[in-house]
C-alpha cells in the first residue's frame, strides 16, 4: 500500500479545501446576492473547470507559476527555489480546479434561504454581517458542508492538472491517482487495486455523507 | 407621529402615490390585494425605496429624494412583522425574541424576553423551534420579537390572516393592550373589515396606489363611496338599481333591481328618476322570515326563494333569489329555526336605511 502518496493526497486535499472554504463563502455570497450586472461573467470564468481538460487547465497554471512568469519570479525572490514541480503549486492548481465544486453548492444554498429571514434581520437592527451569520449561513450549513466534502474529493481524486503541474515526485508531487497510474505502468496490479480500492471507497463514502446531509435538518419547520 | 409621503413606479401601468400621517395609536391600511399596502409598508421601513418623497417619524428623517437622506433598514428603529411572520426556523422562540437586543447584556436581554413572553403569553414555549408551536404561538413570538426592541414605529402586514377568528380576537386584545402604555405610531395593513372595527382607531383606504378615504373605522367602512370600498367593508350586496320615484318628503327613493320588477326603497340622494344607483346591503342587515311578515316596521320586503346555503366557522351564509340573489348571514340556531330546504319559499326584510348608495 502506498502510504506517502496516500498521506499527500489527504493533506493536499484538507488544506485545498479550508483555503476553498474561506473563498468561496465571499464568492458565493457576492455571486448571490450582489446586483452587479457582470456576475455572470464571474460566474462563468468560476466554473469554467467544470468544462475545462484539465490537461488545458494545468497548462495555463504551469505558465502562469513557471520561472519566467511574474508569479514565479516573485516566489523564486521570496523562497529561493521555483514554484512549478512543488507541493505549493499543487495547492494553487487544486484550488482553481475545485472551485466551482465549492463555490456552487454554497450559492445554490445561500439562494434557497428565504428572502424575507434576511429582511426581518434587519429590520431588528442586524448589520449585512451579523444577518449572514446569524441567518444565512446557519441556514446554509448543508451547502456549504456538501462544498467542503466535494471539493475535499475532488482534489483527492485529480489527475490530469496535478501530473502537469507537480510532475511525479515522490513524498512532493506524488498523489494517490498518480501513484496508481504508475503501478499500472510498471504491471504491478495488485498494488495497483489495493490504492484504487481505498479511493473508491473513499469515494463512495463521501457520497453518502454528501446525499445524507440532503435531508433537511429543519424540515420540521415551515419557513411561514 | 408618522408622517409619509411617497412616489413609487411598480410597473408601466401601476404607480404608487401617497400621503398620510399616523398619530400614536393604531392606523388601519386598509385595501384589495394589489392596492399598494405593503409596498407602503415596506417604502416606511426602508426595504423599498420610493422614486420621490419624505418618510419622517417624529423629528427623524427617515427618508427624503430631494436631499439624499435614506437612512439603512437596521438603523430606523422600526418593527416589522411580516405576513410569513419570517421566524427564524433554527432559533428557538426565546432567541427569536432575543434577536435584535444584541446589543444588551445578558442577563437584561433575559429579562426583557421574559417580560415580553408574559405578556403575549408564550413563555411555555420559549424553548420551542418555531415549527415544533402552533400558528398562534408563531404569530405572538413575531410580535413579541418585533416589539421587544422598543421601536419607535410598528409595521404589521396581514399578521392575523391566517389565524381562527376566536385566536385573531385574543392577539387583538394583547395588541391593543400593549398599544395602551407604548404609545407609538402602528400601521396594520389588512383587506379584512373584522380586523378592522376591532382594532382600528384611525382607517386609511388605500385603491390603485392612491389613499381614496381616511377617518374612523365606522366613518370609512359605514358609509362606503365607493363600490370596491363597499365590497371590502362588508357589503356583500351590491346591486344596480334604477330610480323609478322620489319622495322627497319622507327622504327616500323607489329604486327598481334586477329583472323580476324587484323594488327596493333606499334614501334619497341626488339622482333623478330614470337613472341608475348602486345599492350596497351588508348580508348581516337582512333579516329572513319563512311566512309573510305582518306588522313589520321596514318598508322592504321581498318574495324569495333559497338557492344554497352554506356554514362557515359560526356563520351560515344564504343565498336566497328575489329578484337578484341576495347573499344572507344567519346565525346556525336562527337558520334552524326557520325550517328552511333548498328551494323554498321565504320573505328578505330590509330596513331602508340599511340600503347605502355607492358611486361605482
Amino acid at each position: 500500500m502506498d502510504w506517502q502518496a496516500i498521506w499527500l493526497s489527504v493533506s493536499l486535499a484538507a488544506i485545498v479545501s479550508t483555503i476553498l472554504l474561506i473563498v468561496s463563502l465571499p464568492l458565493a455570497y457576492w455571486l448571490t446576492f450582489s446586483r452587479n450586472r457582470w456576475t455572470f461573467l464571474v460566474e462563468a470564468v468560476v466554473s469554467l473547470p467544470l468544462v475545462l481538460p484539465p490537461t488545458v487547465l494545468g497548462f495555463y497554471v504551469l505558465l502562469a507559476i513557471g520561472s519566467r512568469s511574474a508569479i514565479g519570479q516573485l516566489w523564486m525572490a521570496w523562497t529561493g527555489h521555483g514554484l512549478a514541480f512543488t507541493f505549493e503549486a499543487l495547492i494553487v492548481a487544486s484550488v482553481l480546479y475545485s472551485l466551482p465544486f465549492a463555490v456552487q453548492p454554497v450559492a445554490a444554498s445561500f439562494a434557497q434561504v428565504d428572502a424575507t429571514l434576511r429582511e426581518a434581520s434587519s429590520t431588528l437592527g442586524a448589520s449585512r454581517m451579523r444577518t449572514f451569520l446569524r441567518v444565512t449561513l446557519p441556514l446554509s450549513v448543508e451547502g456549504v458542508i456538501a462544498g467542503l466534502v466535494l471539493s475535499f474529493a475532488h482534489t483527492v481524486g485529480e489527475f490530469g492538472v496535478v501530473l502537469m503541474v507537480g510532475g511525479n515526485l515522490p513524498g512532493v508531487t506524488r498523489t494517490v491517482s498518480i501513484a496508481i497510474y504508475d503501478h499500472v505502468q510498471a504491471l504491478q496490479y495488485r498494488e495497483a487495486n489495493q490504492t484504487a480500492l481505498v479511493l473508491l471507497v473513499f469515494s463512495f463514502l463521501v457520497l453518502v455523507a454528501v446525499y445524507g446531509l440532503r435531508r433537511k435538518p429543519w424540515a420540521m419547520a415551515p419557513m411561514a | 407621529m408618522l408622517s409619509v409621503t411617497l412616489g413609487k413606479r411598480l410597473s408601466p401601468q401601476f404607480a404608487l402615490d401617497v400621503a398620510f400621517t399616523a398619530t400614536p395609536g393604531i392606523t388601519i391600511l386598509f385595501g384589495a390585494s394589489g392596492s399598494g399596502k405593503t409596498t407602503v409598508l415596506r417604502a416606511v421601513a426602508g426595504l423599498t425605496r420610493p422614486d420621490t418623497g419624505r418618510i419622517g417619524v417624529g423629528d427623524r428623517t427617515l427618508f427624503d429624494a430631494a436631499t439624499g437622506i435614506d437612512v439603512p433598514v437596521e438603523r430606523r428603529r422600526v418593527g416589522y412583522v411580516f405576513q410569513q411572520l419570517a421566524l427564524f426556523p433554527h432559533m428557538s422562540i426565546a432567541d427569536n425574541i432575543a434577536y435584535g437586543l444584541c446589543s444588551l447584556p445578558a442577563d437584561e436581554r433575559r429579562a426583557r424576553v421574559s417580560a415580553i413572553a408574559e405578556s403575549f403569553r408564550i413563555t411555555g414555549v420559549l424553548d420551542h423551534r418555531p415549527g415544533q408551536t402552533s400558528g398562534g404561538e408563531r404569530q405572538r413570538a413575531a410580535l413579541a420579537r418585533a416589539l421587544v426592541t422598543e421601536p419607535s414605529l410598528l409595521l404589521l402586514d396581514e399578521p392575523l390572516s391566517a389565524l381562527d377568528r376566536p385566536i385573531q380576537s385574543r392577539i387583538i386584545e394583547d395588541l391593543r393592550r400593549w398599544n395602551e402604555t407604548h404609545r407609538i405610531p402602528v400601521l396594520y395593513v389588512t383587506h379584512g373589515h373584522r380586523e378592522v372595527f376591532a382594532l382600528g382607531e384611525r382607517v386609511i383606504v388605500l385603491e390603485d396606489g392612491h389613499v381614496v378615504a381616511t377617518g374612523s373605522p365606522h366613518e370609512v367602512l359605514d358609509q362606503p363611496g365607493r363600490e370596491s370600498l363597499a365590497n371590502l367593508a362588508g357589503f356583500e350586496n351590491v346591486f344596480e338599481g334604477t330610480v323609478i320615484e322620489r319622495r322627497t318628503a319622507a327622504g327616500t327613493m323607489q329604486c327598481r333591481i334586477g329583472v323580476d320588477h324587484a323594488e327596493l326603497e333606499v334614501p334619497l340622494s341626488s339622482a333623478g328618476v330614470g337613472s341608475q344607483v348602486r345599492i350596497a346591503i351588508r348580508a348581516g342587515d337582512i333579516l329572513v322570515a319563512n311566512q309573510e311578515p305582518r306588522g313589520v316596521s321596514a318598508r322592504n320586503i321581498l318574495r324569495g326563494r333559497l338557492v344554497e346555503v352554506r356554514r362557515e366557522g359560526a356563520t351560515m351564509i344564504a343565498s336566497i333569489e328575489a329578484g337578484q340573489v341576495f347573499a344572507v348571514h344567519l346565525t346556525p340556531g336562527g337558520f334552524e329555526s326557520l325550517g328552511l330546504a333548498v328551494g323554498a319559499p321565504l320573505w328578505l326584510i330590509i330596513k331602508t336605511y340599511s340600503c347605502r348608495l355607492v358611486a361605482g
